[in-house]
């Protein structure tokens, strides 16, 4: 009984992501074929162990090659983890603010702000990206508005900038940088607060050196939750940003759909895999140790 | 040679550390302090002790800044702290959940209050290691607070209030979470630790067994008031009221009207029993009402009517309640009433004297009991 409850997950883990893994690793290895799938080699049973030495002698890290030679698959890994870098922080600096006042307002209030907080993953995804297009086009919400007020006098430039795929990204994972760190922060013994005041404090320094160290964790597993995602992100570089804004998963879709060349669109996928595993690592890391400092 | 009695609440010339002047603190309509006035000494050790929601916590929290007075003042050596916040005042507070800053070694944690003060660094090192040897914790400096035990915990909450050398330390119920045996150590500690550093301490509890032992004065409040301030001794022998009486410890309360006869007080309480007797309440008139508190102790049992006693009383033996060390003897007048007495158990206790529905009589002297106001 024991073992089957633990098989569960490990079971899960084999046919959702092992056995997926294996196949595009295997398809990243292939050459492209016109054919019905678009590779070489495939598999075929009937022919028994030479036909599966011969289907091996096939395989070969080509793909890979390539990836190193077209400087835009390199140039679309680095633009991509500098957006997500730089929107991480972004989403830390909008996020953090909201998450402490959350965690201070009363009691009564604070189902509700939890709920305004996640209230918006009730609508589609791809719904609330196309409407950031209304709002940041030059005919847009935010232009008329700013035009209005007379901040401005010409339309801003910003949807199909980085500057919009920074707002869309900010906007979507705001509520994963949010609720880790709201978790932390309402744990948080409001006497320690007193007693860094009463020890010689100001507030700020007492939020410096009490709060910030106290929230590390909520703040490490939200920049991993907005990160991780952000760094294989499609729908918002393609919505919002513009033909500059380069992104790996833009790449990987194109190599998919347009050039429809699996086998490099698997080993860039392959690479993307690889390049997140560290990160992965990094936040599961942190998960446990926070379990460990719980206990 | 008499020893010097430390008791500057006598002294008209005594200047004191912190005068409440007439404080008030509100609430909303919730009345916390209620025009409070009370001086406390330097090197005294202060006893605020109350039930809970008496304000016992409130006065606390306006000595460290946490709140002000919303009428009167508190001066702390003649200057008003009102406009002063916590983080200038020459006052520390150790926290009832200790309030240990968890990512903190517990040398960090009595360091952090001395690095605030932009110490040198070798001067720092010195006091911690200091405190660290006054509350014998030395071997766990490196640890974090959640790798010590609850007792080493409140002993460095009381390193690092004092590692500042405060002028006054407050201690809100610093042995609350204590166990009782640990607790009883920690007391003696707590006065050791007081009288070596000679720092004023202030401390909030609601034990009132606590307040007597390490308390050189004790206030007993109730509702935002102080009922009463004096030594445990006097808090004790000669409370000011029944609450202060019923409050601490263990008491009789007995109420009737009074009957001065000579140098006597006699109080009628209960028909067909004999007057009580004791020492005369000030003013107390004829057909007055008044109240008889006596300590149980002070009661003592006998099978036969005892001869020359000032007061004697006969029940019956209604229920006992063995300590081990002493009994208490809860005995029922022949009007339904309960009077308690107390023995010592000097025999083993198959020799016990008396048993349940024995005959006895209660007798004490006239100096044993206080009569009350009110």
């Amino acid at each position: 009984m024991r073992r089957l409850l633990i098989a569960i997950p490990y079971l899960w883990l084999l046919a959702l992501f092992i056995v997926p893994f294996v196949i595009v690793f295997k398809i990243s290895l292939s050459d492209l074929a016109v054919a019905i799938p678009p590779y070489t080699p495939t598999l075929d049973i009937a022919e028994g162990w030479a036909g599966f030495k011969a289907f091996l002698a096939e395989l070969d890290f080509e793909n890979y090659i390539w990836l190193t030679e077209d400087a835009l698959y390199w140039k679309a890994y680095l633009s991509s983890l500098k957006i997500a870098v730089i929107s991480t922080l972004l989403t830390l600096l909008v996020g953090y603010p909201i998450a402490y006042g959350m965690a201070r307002a009363p009691e009564e209030w604070r189902a509700m702000l939890f709920m305004l907080v996640i209230l918006p993953f009730w609508t589609s995804f791809l719904i609330r990206v196309y409407s950031w297009m209304g709002i940041l086009s030059q005919e847009g919400y935010l232009n008329q508005v700013l035009l209005w007020i007379g901040v401005i006098n010409e339309p801003l430039v910003i949807l199909n900038t980085n500057i919009a795929v920074y707002i869309g990204i900010v906007y979507t994972y705001l509520p994963f940088m949010i609720l880790p760190i709201y978790a932390a922060l309402e744990k948080l013994d409001i006497s320690l607060l007193e007693a860094a005041e009463d020890l010689g404090c100001s507030r700020f320094s007492a939020f410096w050196l009490v709060t910030i160290p106290l929230s590390k964790q909520g703040i490490i597993a939200g920049s991993f939750l907005v990160f991780i995602p952000t760094i294989g992100e499609f729908v918002i570089p393609s919505l919002l940003g513009g033909s500059r804004t380069l992104m790996i998963g833009k790449v990987l879709w194109e190599e998919f759909f347009s050039n429809r060349d699996w086998p490099v669109a698997s080993a860039v996928a392959v690479v993307l895999l690889l390049i997140l595993i560290i990160p992965i690592v990094l936040f599961q890391r942190n998960e446990q140790k926070q379990r460990e400092a719980d206990q | 040679m008499a020893l010097d009695v430390f008791a500057p609440w006598d002294d008209p010339n005594a200047k004191p550390l912190i005068q409440f002047q007439n404080v008030t603190k509100r609430f909303g309509d919730f009345t916390a302090i209620d025009d409070l006035t009370v001086d406390i000494f330097e090197k005294e050790f202060f006893a605020l002790l109350g039930p809970s929601g008496c304000g016992k916590t409130t006065m606390m929290r306006m000595l460290a800044g946490f709140e002000t007075p919303t009428e009167g003042q508190i001066l702390l050596a003649g200057e008003d702290i009102g406009p002063v916040p916590p983080n200038k005042r020459a006052v520390n507070m150790m926290f009832q959940s200790y309030a240990l800053f968890p990512h903190l070694s517990i040398w960090e944690n009595i360091a952090f209050g001395l690095r605030r003060d932009k110490m040198p660094k070798d001067q720092i090192g010195e006091r911690v290691e200091e405190m660290l040897r006054l509350t014998r914790l030395e071997k766990f400096a490196r640890r974090k607070p959640h790798q010590i035990s609850g007792g080493q915990r409140q002993r460095v909450a009381l390193a690092r209030s004092l590692a500042k050398a405060p002028k006054l330390l407050l201690l809100d119920e610093p042995l609350g979470a204590l166990d009782k045996k640990l607790r009883q150590e920690t007391q003696f500690e707590l006065m050791d630790i007081q009288e070596t550093t000679g720092t004023t301490f202030v401390i909030v509890t609601h034990d009132q067994e606590e307040a007597m032992t390490v308390a050189s004065r004790v206030a007993v409040m109730d509702h935002g008031k102080i009922i009463q301030v004096s030594t445990p001794d006097v808090i004790y022998e000669a409370p000011n009221s029944t609450y202060v009486a019923d409050f601490i410890g263990d008491v009789n309360l007995l109420s009737g009207k009074a009957d001065p006869q000579g140098d006597k007080l006699h109080m009628h309480w209960a028909e067909g029993q004999p007057a009580v007797v004791g020492s005369p309440l000030e003013g107390a008139t004829k057909g007055q009402d008044v109240h008889y508190a006596i300590r149980p102790e002070k009661v003592s049992i006998s099978a036969e009517k005892p001869e020359n006693a000032a007061n004697a009383i006969q029940g019956e033996v209604h229920d006992i309640a063995y300590l081990g060390n002493i009994s208490t003897y809860h005995v029922k007048l022949a009007g339904g009433q309960i009077i308690k007495a107390q023995s010592a158990n000097n025999r083993r206790i198959s020799r016990r004297a008396f048993t349940w529905e024995d005959k006895v009589w209660l007798s004490w002297t006239d100096t044993a009991g206080v009569f009350l106001e009110r």
